[in-house]
């Protein structure tokens, strides 16, 4: 069975220090739900507060509306996959994976059965009888899991779980992962640094700084609409681009970028307060070249093929740097010191307040 | 990270109270009683400072401290100057037979010090065999062994082998491409040694320094055989403690309480020192032992084999010795096992309680390091610091003293345990735990933490997670310690010496007392018996761990 989690006014202090002030959170039954942010944010923290490795110092847990504060960690049943794996290496695969289900007082064939059937689930059925330093990373990942999964956990908890392993496998890992949450549908909560792996497995994801959760939203919307400039650098690699809000006699907004360049904004009409000075989230794929000379004028610093797309690095007029990326084409090169002017996707981009706090362009912040 | 689980009372708390309790019991409480007989005179019974008095008054007591503090330091001196570049030399260059020479390296340093005493006065004592060997075919008189030098030679040998360890493991960890870049750097020969080389190996150089230090301090049975009147401060502490003429208590106690306070002071000096300068090493290109050519390679070898000789004699004659033919009490020509028999008939009790005891004391042992070194890594916080703390006493406070605090502690109702067995298992368990604690614990260090927790997060009890997860990863730890642990047990000396009745004798205080008396036929056959077993258990212990080092 599946649950919600449900986090109220959640407070994790270690000794004075205050690591997670105050946070609220509820995370749907069955969803797969992840935890993102830089090393030190508090994700990892929140996790174990989830499985009880973690105390609580205020606030309330909830699994389904029942208090989790006081339970011990034993009896949360949970399934958690750690980032080393923590497979206990004097034990075979098999053995690995009854463990949890030996505690739980089930009858030899069943115990058998079951961990049958996990290991087709996970696809390691060829090394059941293996002993775990006699397997590669990937297949360690999967005994993890197998093992994690095998007792019906409530909750399914994901500690970084791809970071040991090499890029290719990483990307494997996750899609096999993905799939095998949707099979047995448990709530699923990953915790991970990587926004790439973030977007690729989570129905929702949690941007987390500083104990304290910046934006909650689905992959697409964090991408798309940030709440706060936090969010736009650490998702996605974005520039940062002051600029200035001027409206019309009709009252139409428009970004003006240095002295030179001015592109409307229909989605700012809706604000009716004045806005001055902002900052503009251009994303690289979101500044397009100018066919004719109007626009952001730049010198290209560096222009690096990278078969499907060229990245270039444009020196702009009034001296910042910016990383644009556009389509190779096959006559058209770009080559470094040549001078373009770029404009940007005005319904793409974002425009928050000086301060990086507020999305003007929509949002949840 | 295990806040949590801390403040939950658990199965481990009361496991933690247990072995405080007895730590308070066995090793607090018999410091505490050293302590308050040290400063009450003991006949009226009355605060006193009497004992300290007499003893910083007295030439007598003052030279005996000297003598010690002169043995010490040149014993620490000379193993370090000898032992470290036999380290050196060992692991930068090829030698014929050097995992052999390891081996035989770490047995001599095995043994009892006092068998190494005994066995270089019959070489190079007064009617010693090299003396008479020297005397008759080339006329040389050999200088005097007895006193200062035969301490000094016998310490050194038998304790450079720790230096030797010490050094060898830390050169292991020295990446050698740091000596490369120092090359590259047009730093070499003596230079790059001096420069890179010896500030890197210092910490381990002061960490076995320390350990030399201390047990050159402590040891007992060399100066008493060997000194011939050059009294140490263990001598001292003995000699007032146990004669039957004039012995103190209270004055003894009062000397002790001054080498505890002096060894700690030494102690902390080294950690400070050592902390300064430390660094953590692993390396990814250990230095390897490469051949060289010429005169080098040649003296090279006969400092190594040199070495392993001059440290095995003393075992390899001792055993010689020991199938010699005897009549009374000197060894006539022809061979017999005449001598084993005699041990067996006068003084086979004595093996029989060694193998008994040290038993007992494994198994105790044994249980106890495995779960002290899982509160001390696992389970950190204010209790398990200050079990740690206790863990490390027994290497500042020296046997003999243990001993005597003891016997002062337990000597009666309701605690009647002078002249047990129980009481040398206790000192034996206290004495000797820290080896089993500090091996268990090293491999403690390196299983994480998450190992457990998913134990726990997949419903398994504590006990269960320990003795199904914890245990058996830390077991390679814990029986590779309790080996060391053994060994040592059945080869010490000082405190038996202190705490033993007619029904407790050990194998070590029957040569002790044979050697005296002279009977040096059942002694050497006793000590040969004690070699074996040493021999065998290290053989046992190099078989489950598939290491060729032990670590002290």
């Amino acid at each position: 069975m599946s649950v919600a989690i449900s986090f109220n006014n959640i407070v994790k202090k270690y000794g004075e220090a205050t690591v997670i002030p105050e946070l609220s959170l509820t995370i749907k039954e069955g969803e797969f739900f992840t935890l993102l942010g830089p090393s030190g944010c508090g994700k990892t923290t929140l996790l174990r507060m989830i499985a009880g490795f973690n105390s609580i110092e205020g606030g309330e847990m909830t699994f389904n509306g029942r208090a989790m504060n006081q339970v011990a960690p034993g009896k949360r049943n949970i399934g958690m996959v750690f980032q080393s794996y923590a497979i206990f290496p004097h034990l075979n695969v098999s053995e690995n994976i009854a463990f949890g289900l030996q505690t739980r007082k089930l009858v030899k064939q069943e115990i058998a059965k079951q961990v049958d059937e996990i290991l087709k689930v996970v696809q390691i059925e060829q090394y059941r009888d293996r002993m775990p330093k006699n397997l590669s990373g990937g297949q360690q990942q999967r005994v993890a899991l197998a093992r994690a999964i095998v007792i019906k956990p409530d909750v399914l908890l994901m500690d970084e779980p791809l970071s040991n392993l090499d890029a290719q496998l990483r990307v494997d890992m996750r899609n096999a992962i993905k799939q095998i949450q949707r099979e047995v549908g448990i709530t699923t909560v990953y915790v991970t640094h990587d926004q790439e792996e973030a977007m690729a497995v989570s129905d929702r994801i949690a941007v987390m700084k500083g104990g304290v959760i910046q934006h909650v939203g689905t992959p697409r919307e964090i991408y798309q609409r940030p709440a706060n400039l936090f969010v736009a650098t650490f998702v996605g690699r974005t520039n940062i681009i002051e600029a200035v809000i001027a409206r019309n006699e009709r009252g139409e907004a428009s970004v003006v970028i240095g002295d030179s360049y001015q592109e409307s904004i229909p989605s700012l009409n809706r604000i009716q307060e004045a806005i001055g000075a902002v900052k503009l989230s251009v994303r690289p794929e979101e500044f397009v070249l100018s066919p004719d000379q109007t626009g952001l004028k730049g010198t290209v610093v560096n222009s690096m093929f990278l078969g499907l797309n060229t990245h270039l690095t444009v020196k702009l007029s009034h001296g910042q740097e910016v990383e644009v990326i556009t389509q190779s084409e096959l006559d058209d090169v770009i080559e470094t010191g040549e001078r373009i002017y770029l404009k940007i996707l005005a319904e793409k981009i974002n425009v928050f307040d000086a301060s990086g706090n507020r999305n003007f362009t929509g949002g949840t912040g | 990270m295990m806040n949590a689980r801390m403040k939950r009372f658990d199965i481990w708390s009361m496991i933690t109270a247990a072995i405080f309790v007895g730590y308070i019991v066995f090793l607090a409480l018999p410091l505490f009683m050293l302590l308050i007989k040290s400063f009450f005179d003991g006949t009226t019974g009355e605060f006193s400072l009497a004992y300290f008095t007499k003893f910083f008054s007295k030439a007598y007591y003052m030279n005996a401290v000297w003598n010690s503090i002169k043995v010490t330091v040149s014993v620490t001196i000379l193993a370090i100057v000898v032992a470290g570049p036999l380290a050196y030399v060992m692991s930068t260059i090829k030698i014929k037979g050097s995992t052999t020479i390891r081996i035989l390296i770490l047995i001599s340093s095995m043994s009892a010090p006092f068998i190494g005493a005994y066995a270089w006065i019959l070489l190079l004592g007064r009617s010693g065999i090299i003396t008479k060997f020297l005397s008759q075919v080339f006329g040389i008189e050999m200088p005097d062994i007895y006193g200062f030098s035969g301490i000094l030679l016998v310490l050194t040998l038998q304790l450079s082998p720790l230096i030797f360890m010490y050094v060898s493991g830390a050169l292991k960890n020295v990446d050698h491409s740091l000596l490369e870049a120092a090359e590259s750097m047009n730093v070499t020969g003596l230079r790059k040694m001096w420069k890179v080389l010896v500030p890197l190996i210092t910490p381990t150089l002061l960490a076995g320094g320390l350990l030399v230090f201390m047990r050159a301090f402590a040891d007992f049975g060399t100066p008493m055989l060997i000194g011939e009147g050059y009294r140490t401060v263990p001598v001292l502490i003995f000699n007032e403690f146990i004669s039957e003429v004039g012995g103190d208590d209270g004055f003894a106690a009062a000397i002790s309480v001054i080498v505890v306070l002096f060894a700690t002071t030494v102690f902390l000096l080294q950690k400070y020192v050592a902390n300064r300068k430390s660094y953590s090493m692993s390396a990814l290109n250990p230095i390897e032992p490469k051949k060289i050519k010429g005169v080098a390679n040649i003296a090279a070898h006969v400092y190594v084999y040199l070495f392993t000789i001059v440290a095995m004699m003393p075992q390899v004659y001792v055993a010689y010795t020991s199938f010699q033919k005897t009549s009374g009490k000197i060894f006539v020509p022809g061979y017999s096992l005449d001598s084993y028999r005699a041990a067996f008939s006068k003084v086979g009790d004595s093996i029989l309680n060694t193998f008994l005891l040290a038993s007992i004391t494994i198994v105790i042992i044994t249980l106890s390091a495995s779960l002290i070194a899982y509160v001390t890594v696992k389970r950190k916080g204010a209790v398990a610091n200050v079990l740690d703390t206790f863990t490390m006493l027994p290497y500042i406070v020296p046997g003999s003293i243990l001993g005597i605090a003891l016997l002062v502690t337990f000597n009666k109702q309701p605690l009647m345990l002078s002249g047990t067995a129980a009481i040398l298992i206790a000192a034996f368990v206290i004495r000797r735990l820290p080896y089993t604690i500090r091996s268990s614990a090293a491999v403690l260090h390196q299983v994480s933490d998450s190992i457990e927790e998913a134990a726990i997060s997949l419903g398994s009890s504590p006990m269960r997670t320990f003795f199904k997860v914890t245990m058996p990863m830390m077991i390679s730890g814990v029986i590779a310690g309790a080996i060391i642990s053994w060994i040592s047990v059945i080869t010490e000396l000082s405190t038996s010496i202190i705490l033993y009745t007619g029904s407790t004798r050990t194998m070590t205080v029957a040569v002790y007392t044979e050697v005296v008396r002279g009977n040096y036929g059942v002694a050497a056959a006793l000590s040969t018996l004690l070699t074996v077993a040493t021999v065998l258990s290290l053989l046992l212990f190099f078989k489950l761990t598939g290491k060729k080092e032990v670590s002290m």
